[in-house]
């Protein structure tokens, strides 16, 4: 039988590759987060991709939390629907406040996503999509990584390289006058976890990605 | 500023091409000759050899059909990157040359910001999420404070570099001038079985090596039909170009999706970009191969809209630039307020 949510379910944001509705879980403010079919690929690939992620995001989201970073709570999966319901997190998006606080503030936070990076990627997990949308700052002061669809599992420097790569590119494309500044802060929260050695060999995959080719002449 | 004509140079990769466009956007010719390797992939020095030999004619060309004067002209432009290194040098030096003999003002264009403006000129789209893939090129882009921003692009090769491998692999030959690219398109559109292959997408950039990679092998395999394999080779690729043009699209809430670049004449693709763009109450935009392909109107265009703005370079400042993003470039001709 197939996970349909309650009738009042009301969807608060229609995303790239799932929508998201507010519902009740036992009286508790949840987020049914629903992977739907997308008409524009193949039913065999979009199943798949469809299942694949939704098996594989709260699991990893489970994993992070043993790394130390905050993410929602999960309170059911139902992969017949492809529907996950998780904890709803009160606060604010990072994208919406970073460029409206001030100097201090936002080194502060920016030192604070690095360091979460940082543990992240010290266990082993590559977020896959480090955006400021992906990142909830909570009346408390926590910040509470989402959306973790894209996440694998890596020890890799060329993969740690490509996460820090686009959150950069994020700032850069998001929060242009300070991407730079931003970044910086990240690096040094995250070296503070990943130590000198491991942070260069991961920027320097990071120079090293921005630079490469889009032309291959010969193969 | 009324009246005027600027004369185009586009030489990044296997093409040249000579484009004359009207100050109001009337383009007047757009002559293309492309070099066609007899094997393999291109190569940049038999590439400029060509670009070389044919410039003299290819300029002749441009000037007959358009009935336009050199003494007519006000200004010359040219692709000054990114792409390969002496294809573009030949290109430049045609157009110093050119500017210097005239006395006119000589006008860099990044080849990538042309073919978005292009784009927007000839379909009317005015302030899309551009999908640009072609051989040499996988970026997603769309205007926002005074640039071009890169949303997605791929970490390793092109989509079209990928099919195209796949296609000289799989023993595909272009005799009849067809591109690889279609000749896959039609044996695809006979597969029906669909295999799964390697899908990567981080964030929204894309990785084609390990799926080229494994579908090669899946050929070298023999035991799939080769119309199958193609299939869902081109199924894979186009969906997950689609997936990071919609995930660009949610992000910067746009309302037009622009489809351009080599790759973007192909018929599935646009089905499947159309579909997603029509989900998300977006309007869906492609141009035609004429200026979806590189051409010499693209880079003229840009030259009159850098014109009216003076961004106007010293030929003795006008060295190539082989990697030069997008996202570099000042765009100061976009109106901010058709962009939201």
């Amino acid at each position: 039988m197939k996970f349909h949510g309650s009738m009042r379910m009301m969807l608060i944001k229609k995303g790239a590759e799932a929508s998201l509705y507010l519902e009740t879980w036992h009286g508790r403010k949840a987020i049914l987060k629903r992977r739907l079919v997308k008409k524009y690929r193949v039913p065999e690939l979009d199943k798949e991709i469809r299942i694949q992620r939704t098996k594989h995001e709260p699991s990893i989201m489970h994993k992070a939390k043993e790394a130390g970073i905050p993410t929602p709570i999960i309170y059911m999966v139902d992969i017949s629907s492809t529907t996950i319901v998780m904890e709803f997190v009160e606060g604010k998006r990072l994208k919406e406040i970073l460029d409206g606080i001030p100097l201090e503030e936002r080194r502060k936070l920016c030192r604070h996503i690095g360091i979460l990076v940082g543990k992240l990627h010290k266990y082993g997990i590559i977020h896959g999509d480090l955006t400021t949308s992906n990142m909830i700052l909570t009346p408390e002061g926590r910040i509470v990584f989402i959306d973790f669809g894209l996440s694998e599992q890596s020890f890799e420097p060329e993969d740690r390289g490509v996460d820090l790569h686009l959150m950069k590119r994020a700032l850069l494309s998001t929060h242009f006058a300070y991407a730079k500044e931003c970044f910086n802060s990240i690096v040094s929260g995250y070296m503070e976890i990943m130590g000198e050695d491991k942070t260069k060999e991961v920027l320097s995959k990071v120079r090293e990605i921005e630079k490469r080719g889009r032309y291959v002449s010969e193969r | 500023m009324k009246g005027g004509y600027c004369l185009g140079i586009e030489s990044t990769a296997d093409d040249f091409g000579v484009g004359i466009v009207s100050f109001d956007g009337d383009v007047l010719a757009n002559v293309n000759d492309a070099y066609t390797p007899e094997k393999g992939g291109i190569h940049p020095r038999e590439a400029a050899r060509h670009h070389a030999r044919v410039a003299g004619r290819v300029l002749a060309e441009a000037f007959q059909k358009s009935g336009v004067k050199p003494k007519e002209l006000s200004a010359i432009a040219f692709s000054q990157g990114p792409g390969l290194g002496p294809c573009l040098r030949t290109g430049a030096t045609a157009a110093r040359a050119l500017a210097s003999y005239l006395g006119l003002p000589l006008i860099g264009v990044n080849h990538c910001v042309a073919h978005i403006e292009i784009g927007k000129l000839i379909s009317k789209a005015k302030d899309p999420v551009t999908l640009y893939v072609s051989g040499g090129n996988t970026i997603v882009a769309a205007f926002e404070a005074k640039r071009y921003r890169i949303f997605g692009e791929t970490l390793d090769i092109a989509a079209g570099n990928c099919i195209d491998v796949f296609a000289r692999e799989a023993g595909f030959r272009s005799d009849n001038g067809l591109p690889l690219g279609r000749i896959v398109e039609e044996r695809a559109a006979k597969g029906k079985k669909f295999i799964h292959l390697p899908y990567t997408i981080k964030g929204m950039d894309l990785s084609f090596s390990g799926l080229l990679t494994a579908t090669i092998n899946l050929l070298h395999e023999g035991k799939y039909q080769i119309e199958d394999l193609c299939f869902s080779f081109q199924e894979t690729i186009f969906s997950m170009l689609t997936e990071v043009t919609e995930r660009a699209l949610a992000h910067t809430e746009k309302k037009e999706v622009l489809l351009t670049g080599g790759v973007g004449s192909n018929n599935r693709l646009k089905e499947m970009l159309r579909i997603m763009t029509e989900e998300h109450d977006a309007a869906f935009y492609s141009v035609s191969k004429e200026y979806a392909l590189d051409n010499g109107a693209m880079i003229a265009w840009v030259g009159v809209l850098s014109y009216k703005h003076s961004l106007i370079i010293p030929i003795e400042k006008s060295f190539v630039k082989l990697k030069w993003r997008l996202d570099e470039v000042e765009v100061p001709w976009v109106d901010e307020d058709d962009a939201d």
